[in-house]
C-alpha cells in the first residue's frame, strides 16, 4: 500500500543510521508519508484515541503498582491509602479506573465503525481478527484489574467469573472444578488468587501493546478502509498521514480526553459500584452483583439462559462469533452507506446491544409493566440475545445475498471533490 | 541433496523423530512446574478442617461459619422444615444425587441422605451455579418458594434440604465431610 519508500536521509548521521537500522525510514513511511484515503471522517479517529488510552492505562498502572499491595489483608487498605495518602494518588487511581471505562467506550465505537463500513471484509480479515483478540485481552485485563481493589464487587466478580469454568463439570465431571481450583490456588477465591491476578494484570497490557503492533501492521498492508468502502485507485484518492490525519486525530483525541478528564474530576465514581467500597467478605454476597458497564451485555445474555452450561456457552459464543464476521458477511459492497437493508439491521443491532447492557444492570426477577401486563425482563433479554446471534449468523449471510446495493461512486477523489482537480498532496 | 526412493527408514529419519519426541516430552516436563505452581499450596491444603460449637444454635436458626474460604451453613431445622423436605418426591428434584461427601457418589437425594441427624443440616454455602452465597429463608423473611435458600445473583432456589429446585444452578448445595464429635461439637473437613 505504502509503495516504495520516499524517505531521503538528510544528515550524515541519519544516512549512517539508515544503512544500519532504518528506523527513521520506518517511522517516516508508516507515520508521516503513509497514503491515507482523503475521506476518513470523525469515526476514524478512534484508533488514535485507543492508542492514547492504552498509553494512559500503562503509565498510570505502573505508578499505581508502586503503592498497591496484592495481599488479601492489605489490598483494600492499600487502595484507600493510594486515595488518601499517596501524593496525587486519588488522581492516578481515578484516571486508571475511568481510563478503563473510556478505553471500552472508544473500543465499542471503533468496533461498530468497523461493522458499519465493512472494514472486516477482504483484504482486512486478519486486521479484524487481531482487533477481536485485542478486545478479548482488554476484557481479561479489565476484569483482573477490577478484582485487585478487593472490595465486595471485586471479590464476587472474581468468584462468578472463575466459576464459569466449573460449568465444564457438566461435560466431564470434576474437570471444571479442577480448573477452577487451579485458577484460585485454593478452594475459593483468596490470597493466592489475588496475587496471580496482580501478576497477570501487569503482564496483559504489554501483550495488548504487542497485538496492537500487529493490528497496525495488518492495517498498513492493505491501507485504511474508508466511509465509501471502495478501494483506493491512485494517489489522487489519498493524502499523506502527516499532517492531515495527525492533526485530525489529535483534535479528536483532545476532545475525548476533555470528556474523560471531566468525569475524572467531577464524577469519578460515575461508573463505579458503591458496594466496592466495602472490603471483600467471602461469606456474604451483596444482594445485587453486577459487572462493570462494559461487560453488561454479555452478563445479560448469560442470565437469560436458565441452564448453567448453556448460559456459559452463550456467553462464550457471543464473543467467539466476532471472529467469524469476515466470512459471515456475503455482501460484495463494504459500506452500509450503500446497503439500505443492512443499514437498518445495523442500527437495530446497536440498539440491541445497548438494550442488553441495560437488561444486564437490572435485577434478575425485574419486569416491565406494559399496559397492565408484566413482561419479565428475562424474556426481553432472551429476544435481545436471539437478535444478537441472529444478526451475525442469519442476517449478515442472507441480507448480503438478497439486498440490492446502491450504485457505488467511481472513486474516492470524485466523491469528495466532484469534478474539481485534486490538489497535489504536498 | 540427491533424492532417494528407498522405502527403508534412514538413520536421519530416526534422529529426526527421536529429537522431536525428546523435545516434546522435555517441553511437557519443563512446563509442568509452571502449571502446577498455580494449584493449592501445602499451606492451603493444611487448613482444610475446622471444629465448630453448635450449642447455641436455636431450632429454625442458620449460622454461617467459614471453611476452606467458603461459607459453611449449619442449620438447625424445625420439625416442619424436615417434614417439608421429606415430603418431596425424588422425581420432582432437578438433581437426584445427594452430593454428600460422607456417602457414595450415586446416593439419591433423599432428606435422610442430605443430613446425618435430620435436625442438623450442614452445607457448603456456595451456589452451584456461579459460586455466590445464597440467602437463608425464614418464616419471617421468606426467600424464594421452597423455604430453603435463594441465590440473589441469578435466582437459584433451594429447599429445606438445600436441594436445587428452580433456577440455573445444576446441583444441590454440597454436603461437606463432617462428623459430630459430641452433641454440641461438629468437625467439618
Amino acid at each position: 500500500m505504502s509503495g516504495p519508500s520516499t524517505y531521503v536521509p538528510k544528515t550524515a548521521f541519519s544516512r549512517w543510521l539508515d544503512a544500519r537500522l532504518p528506523i527513521i525510514r520506518f517511522a517516516n513511511d508508516t507515520m508521516l508519508t503513509f497514503p491515507t484515503p482523503r475521506n476518513l471522517n470523525f469515526w476514524y479517529a478512534f484508533g488514535a484515541i485507543l492508542t492514547v488510552f492504552l498509553g494512559i492505562q500503562i503509565v498510570t498502572g505502573i505508578v499505581l503498582a508502586m503503592h498497591y499491595v496484592p495481599n488479601e489483608n492489605l489490598a483494600f487498605d492499600s487502595v484507600e491509602s493510594i486515595m488518601r495518602d499517596v501524593n496525587y494518588g486519588w488522581l492516578l487511581r481515578y484516571m486508571h479506573a475511568n481510563g478503563a471505562s473510556f478505553f471500552f467506550l472508544a473500543v465499542y465505537v471503533h468496533m461498530f465503525r468497523g461493522l458499519y463500513y465493512g472494514s472486516y471484509k477482504a483484504p482486512r480479515e486478519v486486521l479484524w481478527i487481531l482487533g477481536v483478540v485485542i478486545y478479548v485481552l482488554m476484557m481479561a485485563t479489565a476484569f483482573l484489574g477490577y478484582v485487585l481493589v478487593w472490595g465486595q464487587m471485586s471479590f464476587w466478580a472474581a468468584t462468578v467469573i472463575t466459576n464459569l469454568f466449573s460449568s465444564l463439570d457438566q461435560i466431564v465431571p470434576h474437570v471444571g472444578t479442577a480448573i477452577a481450583t487451579w485458577l484460585w490456588g485454593g478452594f475459593a477465591v483468596g490470597d493466592a488468587t489475588l496475587n496471580r491476578f496482580f501478576s497477570l494484570h501487569y503482564l496483559l497490557p504489554f501483550a495488548i501493546a504487542a497485538v496492537v503492533g500487529l493490528h497496525i501492521w495488518a492495517l498498513h498492508v492493505p491501507g485504511n478502509n474508508n466511509p465509501l468502502g471502495i478501494d483506493v485507485k491512485g494517489p489522487q484518492d489519498t493524502l499523506p498521514f502527516h499532517p492531515y490525519y495527525t492533526a485530525k486525530d489529535a483534535f479528536y483525541v483532545a476532545l475525548f480526553v476533555v470528556l474523560y478528564m471531566a468525569v475524572v474530576f467531577y464524577n469519578p465514581d460515575l461508573t463505579g459500584n458503591p458496594d466496592n467500597y466495602i472490603p471483600a467478605n467471602p461469606v456474604v454476597t451483596p444482594p445485587d452483583i453486577v459487572p462493570e458497564w462494559y461487560l453488561l451485555p454479555f452478563y445479560a445474555m448469560l442470565r437469560s439462559v436458565p441452564q448453567k452450561l448453556l448460559g456459559v456457552l452463550v456467553l462464550a459464543g457471543a464473543i467467539v462469533t466476532l471472529f467469524f464476521v469476515p466470512w459471515l458477511d456475503t455482501s460484495k459492497v463494504r459500506s452500509c452507506r450503500f446497503r439500505p437493508q443492512m443499514k437498518f439491521f445495523f442500527w437495530f443491532f446497536v440498539v440491541d446491544c445497548i438494550l442488553l447492557g441495560y437488561l444486564g444492570s437490572q435485577s434478575v426477577d425485574a419486569a416491565w409493566n406494559l399496559a397492565g401486563i408484566d413482561l419479565p425482563l428475562v424474556w426481553v433479554a432472551r429476544f435481545a440475545t436471539a437478535y444478537y446471534f441472529g444478526f451475525f449468523w442469519v442476517l449478515l449471510p442472507l441480507v448480503g445475498l438478497f439486498e440490492k446495493p446502491k450504485a457505488l461512486p467511481d472513486s474516492i477523489a470524485k466523491s469528495v471533490l466532484g469534478n474539481a482537480q485534486p490538489m497535489p498532496a504536498e | 541433496m540427491a533424492t532417494t526412493t528407498a522405502a527403508e527408514p534412514t538413520r536421519r529419519d530416526f534422529i529426526y523423530i527421536a529429537t522431536g519426541a525428546a523435545a516434546a516430552v522435555g517441553g511437557a516436563l519443563a512446563a509442568w512446574p509452571f502449571i502446577d505452581q498455580m494449584n493449592p499450596s501445602s499451606a492451603v491444603l493444611a487448613l482444610a478442617s475446622i471444629e465448630v460449637d453448635i450449642a447455641s444454635i436455636q431450632p429454625g436458626q442458620s449460622v454461617t461459619f467459614k471453611w476452606r474460604g467458603h461459607p459453611l451453613f449449619v442449620r438447625r431445622r424445625t420439625p416442619k422444615e424436615i417434614a417439608e423436605a421429606n415430603g418431596v418426591a425424588l422425581s420432582d428434584l432437578k438433581d437426584p444425587l445427594a452430593r454428600n461427601a460422607n456417602l457414595a457418589e450415586d446416593a439419591p437425594a433423599t432428606d435422610r441422605n442430605r443430613s446425618t441427624k435430620p435436625e442438623w443440616l450442614v452445607l457448603v454455602g456456595v451456589c452451584t451455579h456461579l459460586g455466590c452465597t445464597p440467602t437463608v429463608s425464614t418464616p419471617q423473611v421468606p426467600q424464594g418458594e421452597y423455604g430453603g435458600w435463594l441465590c440473589h445473583c441469578h435466582g437459584s432456589q433451594y429447599d429445606t434440604a438445600g436441594r436445587i429446585r428452580k433456577g440455573p444452578a445444576p446441583e444441590n448445595l454440597a454436603v461437606p465431610p463432617y462428623s459430630f464429635l459430641s452433641a454440641t461439637r461438629l468437625k467439618v473437613g
